[in-house]
């Protein structure tokens, strides 16, 4: 038991922890919010983007002529209207080394790696005459043999897509030794799980508006959880950093689809080309071939196992697809490498993750980052190995969680609490008495616990900056560069300031999203916004309070101590009487010529890479843990799946907006069920063939189970009053939990995701012999 | 584009012109007045985040010719309350933390209107139908039930449904 472990006590929060109604939620109610499709500009035009219907091809011809002579199109460009221009992608860190970069042609000059790369741009008039000018461009691809899976682009002689073997990335962790491990297990149990690719499926297709403003500054107005990406831009386009603005709007979803560059570059060359504001919403299609998706993996695991429950060794290798270019595929590997072995203690571990690239849907961040994909691997397992020495399921995990104060994978102690055990005993009981199964209906059971990080890897060097001033009449202003993905960030930023300065929600105002005007904040990713922003926020807050209090201290002649602030009053704390409003304590603090605002930078720990052969290290500012418990009934007839019952169980540190925790669980859920039961991005030599919502199929209002949210507020996180992250957390449990229960129900495993009434038959099918 | 033609748009209570070809969908022709409450999400009929009210009815505008709409009588959901007098759909959707990204709002909101409008105590299974049409990726629907419900107790108790 460390101090961590206890709850700690006399900790009291007047706007803190509560169901607050957000500041960003009655302007969504009312149909209020814009969107970044929903701007326009006088002369604005309109842009779209014709792309290459094969997957692997050498471009051959293309032929815009006819599309020029269109009356009514103002722009059409193709590589040779600009040959050398690349963007590299790649998540921006701070360290001044040089990282594994995509280095991708804006538009293609000759190879195409994948379906969907773009071709051309055309700006034009009417949205209407850009279309009839793209069906006019004629192009010819030469088809050029690809690969379609790992597997392929491993193999001798394969075609190589990207580098000189189509590997692009590589992370080891070893520790102990997994020989003499596996020597003295009794058992060894070796599984191999596959997960798929995913799409984000967020509500709004992506879209922008760009202009060039009077100062020459290309303005960018796109919903991306990025602003910083102006960088990006900038560099491919060829002009200064403070040469290109991008103003971020209330985002309709991210979930990392979101994270790489979109739409910003099209919009920048276009506006630049033409001087005029250029608009460009990708349609539905356009967005599941627009931005990478969640990476595929196969892992394989081997447990060495005593028949007391005790792990003895543990060897994985995970193999990716990474699609068509780098991205962010090398990041996504280190988490699922750090991550392989979940909440568990294995003191021999050997870990071995590849990316490889191939000509299917470059693969890039979604919700999970990897550690979705692991837990997928280890949770399945566990409930495999339970199986294989005859232990009850929770019984074996007991026997095997990281406590608080134990190292992780990569010899790294977390910080904050553990508290698997809690959350995975809760959730479990939780469920309740069983649903009889009835007939062919079949009821199973499954647990899923996990770790997940939240904040950057450590390597990068993470910064955020947020600025809190206060008026004359007691109203806060908060400005951060953060994106708002929907999830609150904004009306967190505002909910931490309104309770430091002791003022209620609806007087803090929040600006945000605006590369050069608010303090840049970093990525709205990683589950990092409230703990890296948060606490930016957090400490610009109190330095405000400081001294405001400090003048509220002398007027009452008390220690600042004993200064109270709370509902929009200052006052003494031990007499209340003594008192005044936070408007007057602020009009009397400028009459002093008091600073009344504060721009503040909170700073990650900084750390070196990992060890490259070893792992060993610090990857990432500190970790989440919890576990999610599903109920469900299979029709051993059709294969269908019911999901009846699904609780989750999370230490979230601390609750800043109780409402916004139960929201972000809520539609964790709902992503994991679909990643478990539904969603499928079919390929053929890899052209997408469910580019639709009728065919690529995500939970419905009649998919959905009921959710019980269990929230432990451990107060040990390294956000600020002790909270962790919630974003990413609550959906990765998930899949597992699903895939344990169908398990359970009907006796086999389906060992590939998703678990569709197809492949649970033929597992049925073989099984019966 | 020669076969422009002007219809007549009754919005929200107002009377708008569009000069539009025949083939204009309703969602293109609603945004194309300012209307961007109207969400796209899709063009397909398949998330709902362009639903409108037609004669009280919720249809998802990207799947109707503006055309078809003339003459009859088109909410939106700017058209159900203002910030001062707001609908208790919206209201409850705000307080409850229904609006996560707030895209699918539009379409939600209208979608449940429709429904109240006919079944002012829906069952749990009866709301899930009617919001079988409209997809969310961020709320998993939760609290989207719990606003709707909130809110129809409250319209039943004021007797806007009954």
């Amino acid at each position: 038991m460390t101090a961590h472990d206890t709850i700690q006590p006399n900790l009291r929060f007047s706007q803190v922890g509560k169901s607050l109604t957000r500041t960003d939620a009655p302007g969504k109610a009312m149909g209020r919010t814009p969107y970044a499709g929903d701007y326009v500009m006088p002369g604005m035009l309109h842009a779209k983007v014709l792309r290459a219907d094969i997957a692997s091809a050498r471009l051959k011809r293309l032929d815009v002529s006819k599309a020029r002579a269109l009356p009514g199109v103002v722009c059409v460009l193709t590589a040779a209207d600009m040959p050398d221009r690349t963007i590299a992608t790649d998540i921006p860190g701070q360290t001044g080394r040089d990282r594994l970069k995509t280095e991708q042609q804006i538009l293609i000059k000759e190879r195409v790696r994948y379906f969907g790369e773009p071709l051309a741009l055309i700006a034009a008039e009417s949205a209407d005459i850009a279309e009839k000018a793209r069906r006019l461009i004629e192009f010819e691809l030469e088809p050029i043999p690809g690969v379609y899976s790992p597997e392929e682009a491993l193999a001798p002689g394969a075609p190589v897509v990207q580098g000189t073997d189509n590997v692009v990335s590589t992370h080891k962790i070893r520790k102990g030794d997994t020989d003499a491990g596996f020597a003295e297990a009794d058992m060894i149990v070796e599984n191999t799980y596959v997960t798929p690719f995913q799409e984000h499926a967020f509500l709004e297709p992506e879209a922008g508006l760009a202009w060039v403003d009077e100062n020459e500054v290309i303005t960018i107005r796109v919903c991306t959880q990025v602003i910083e990406h102006f960088r990006a831009v900038a560099d491919a386009i060829g002009v200064p950093h403070n040469k290109v603005r991008i103003m971020g709007a209330m985002v309709g979803g991210g979930f990392g689809g979101k994270e790489d560059v979109t739409v910003e570059t099209y919009l920048a060359i276009l506006a630049q080309k033409t001087r005029r504001p250029v608009r460009l919403e990708f349609t539905r299609e356009d967005s599941f071939v627009g931005h990478g998706n969640r990476h595929s993996m196969t892992l394989k695991y081997r447990t060495g196992v005593k028949r007391d429950g005790k792990i003895t060794a543990l060897d994985v290798q995970i193999l990716a697809d990474a699609g068509a270019y780098v991205y962010l595929s090398p990041y996504v590997l280190l988490y699922s490498a750090v991550n392989a072995p979940g909440p568990y203690r294995v003191e021999n571990l050997n870990v071995h993750a590849r990316a490889v690239a191939t000509n299917n849907m470059f693969t890039s961040a979604f919700r999970g980052f990897g550690g979705l994909q692991a837990a997928a691997g280890y949770e399945q397992q566990m409930d495999e190995v339970a199986n294989a020495i005859s232990m009850d399921r929770l019984e074996f995990r007991r026997r095997n969680y990281l406590q608080t104060g134990d190292p992780i994978s990569t010899g790294f102690v977390p910080p904050s609490a553990i508290w698997t055990e809690k959350c995975a005993d809760l959730a479990w009981e939780a469920l309740g008495d069983p649903t009889p199964s009835e007939g062919p209906v079949k009821i199973g059971r499954g647990i899923g616990a996990f770790q997940q990080s939240y904040g950057r890897l450590t390597f990068l060097h993470d910064t955020s900056e947020a600025w809190v001033g206060i008026e004359m009449d007691g109203t806060v202003t908060v400005r951060s560069g953060v994106t708002d993905i929907g999830a609150g960030q904004a009306s967190s930023l505002a909910q931490i300031a309104a309770e430091i300065l002791g003022v209620t929600l609806p007087n803090v105002t929040v600006y945000n999203s605006d590369s050069q005007v608010t303090p840049l904040a970093g990525t709205t990713t990683a589950t990092r916004a409230l703990y890296m922003t948060g606490n930016a926020a957090r400490l610009a807050a109190e330095a405000v309070r400081e001294r405001l209090a400090e003048v509220a201290a002398e007027k009452f002649g008390v220690d600042v101590a004993q200064i109270g602030m709370e509902f929009n009053r200052v006052f003494v704390t031990d007499d209340s009487a003594k008192g005044m409003t936070i408007a007057d304590l602020v009009k009397l603090a400028a009459s002093r010529g008091v600073h009344r605002s504060e721009l503040a930078i909170f700073r990650a720990p900084f750390t070196d890479v990992l060890d490259p052969e070893t792992g060993q290290g610090q990857a990432h500012p500190d970790y989440a843990y919890g576990a999610h418990a599903i109920e469900v009934a299979v029709d051993t007839e059709t294969g269908e799946v019911k999901v009846l019952k699904s609780v989750a169980a999370h230490d979230v540190g601390q609750c800043i907006n109780r409402a916004a925790v139960e929201g972000q669980i809520h539609g964790g859920v709902q992503n994991g069920l679909g990643y478990a039961l539904t969603e499928e991005m079919l390929y053929k030599e890899g052209r997408l063939m469910t580019p639709s919502f009728s065919e690529y199929l995500m939970p419905t209002a009649m998919d959905m189970p009921p959710v019980e949210s269990i929230i432990l507020e451990s107060r040990s996180g390294l956000g600020p009053f002790g909270s962790k992250g919630i974003g990413e957390p609550s959906m990765t449990p998930v899949p597992p939990a699903v895939a344990n229960a169908i398990a359970d129900a009907i006796g086999v495993r389906v060992f590939e995701m998703p678990i569709t009434p197809e492949r649970i038959w033929r597992a049925l099918e073989a099984a019966r012999g | 584009m020669s076969t422009e033609k002007t219809i007549n748009l009754r919005v929200n209570g107002r009377e708008e012109t569009a000069t539009i070809p025949p083939h204009r969908t309703l969602l293109e022709a609603l945004r194309g007045l300012g209307h961007v409450d109207v969400k796209c999400g899709c063009e397909k009929g398949d998330c709902g985040a362009c639903a409108v009210l037609v004669d009280g009815e919720a249809v998802d505008s990207c799947l109707t010719l503006a055309q078809s709409a003339e003459g009859r009588e088109i909410t939106t959901l700017q058209g159900l309350g203002t910030p001062e007098a707001p609908h208790p759909l919206q209201q409850s959707f705000a307080e409850l933390g229904a609006a996560q990204c707030g895209y699918c709002t539009p379409g939600m909101i209208i979608a449940s209107e429709s429904l109240l409008r006919k079944n002012p105590a829906p069952s749990d299974e009866e709301l899930r139908i009617a919001l079988s049409g409209n997809l969310c990726r961020c709320t998993g629907y939760v609290k989207i039930f719990e606003a709707v419900q909130a809110a129809a107790a409250v319209m039943r108790q004021t007797g806007e449904t009954k």
